[in-house]
């Protein structure tokens, strides 16, 4: 299956690159626009059908590496 | 006295840190990442400032998986001394040795400067040559050195004077060129045997170059 791991700076925690983009959005005249928030994507495939392991694997995956959990949240998409 | 400094791919501070000890009486040795040990005989280890693989993911965040950190938790939890400068600030925070995190500059620039810090605490073998309340001047060279950590994180820190070096001006009071909380620039562990530092020391051991200060700092460990 497709694993989709998206990662962003906790709520909270103040995101810069979210305020110079949302600062960028304003100046280029976009209306309406708030709470911009600039995270990363991880995707990659996963050898497996079973979605309970998967989701436990990839748990674990962000918990040790793709997140920093002190400072970013991050959610899981598994697409099969 | 021997000092052991780690090399993952990308660092590049090494060789300073390496002529800073030399500078200082130390013997050194280079431990490439890949070494499942350190040196029997290491009474200070560091891990040296540069991009650890390429600061891909995070800043430290891959480097922290290499082989030898194993080695340098083991060698921490028995007390041995470690100190990360820069990118090794960075990998010692993502492996947890150290609390917090390194976000990116509030400013989103690169900041390559002389700063000056303002010692703390010196109750610990790293600052126990200066004194609280000193104005030293080094050279810091980051993208991801906004130190982070959550108000209760930040009390602990406090509570047991491991808040070692604020960036100041030079008068001594709280200026932040990078987003920091409370302009922290400098912490060590509940333990006080594991340091970490955004500002490079290692680059301040001559005059002639802007400042000595760094050597009044790494001769701490020297004892």
């Amino acid at each position: 299956m497709k694993v989709i791991v998206n990662v962003s700076l906790k709520a909270g925690v103040l995101d810069s690159q979210g305020k110079a983009v949302h600062h960028a959005l304003d100046s280029l005249h976009f209306e309406g626009v708030s709470d911009v928030r600039v995270g990363k994507q991880i995707i990659f495939k996963l050898d497996t059908q079973d979605e309970v392991k998967a989701r436990k694997d990839v748990t674990q995956m962000c918990e040790d590496l793709l997140a920093n959990t002190v400072i970013e949240d991050y959610q899981i998409e598994l697409i099969k | 006295m021997k000092v052991s400094i780690l090399q993952f791919p990308g660092t590049n501070c090494e060789y300073d840190t390496q002529n800073a000890f030399e500078q200082l009486g130390a013997t050194t040795e280079i431990v490439w990442h890949k070494s499942e040990t350190i040196p029997v005989d290491t009474n200070l280890l560091v891990v040296a400032g540069g991009f650890s693989y390429g600061d891909y993911l995070r800043s430290g965040a891959i480097a922290k998986f290499s082989p030898v950190m194993k080695a340098v938790k083991e060698y921490a939890s028995q007390g041995g001394k470690v100190l990360g400068i820069c990118n090794g600030f960075q990998v010692l925070t993502e492996s947890g040795l150290l609390p917090g995190a390194l976000k990116r500059n509030e400013s989103l620039h690169f900041i390559s400067k002389h700063h000056t810090l303002k010692v703390v605490n010196n109750d610990n073998v790293f600052l126990e040559n200066l004194n609280e309340g000193d104005v030293v001047n080094i050279p810091i060279a980051h993208h991801d050195g906004n130190f982070y950590i959550d108000q209760e994180g930040l009390k602990d820190l406090y509570a047991n004077n491991q808040v070692l070096l604020k960036y100041s001006d030079a008068q001594g009071n709280d200026k932040n060129p990078n987003g920091s909380v409370d302009s922290i620039a400098g912490i060590c562990n509940k333990e006080k045997n594991v340091f970490g530092l955004m500002p490079h020391p290692e680059r301040a051991m001559e005059t002639i170059l802007g400042s000595n200060d760094g050597a009044k700092m790494l001769l701490g460990f020297l004892k």
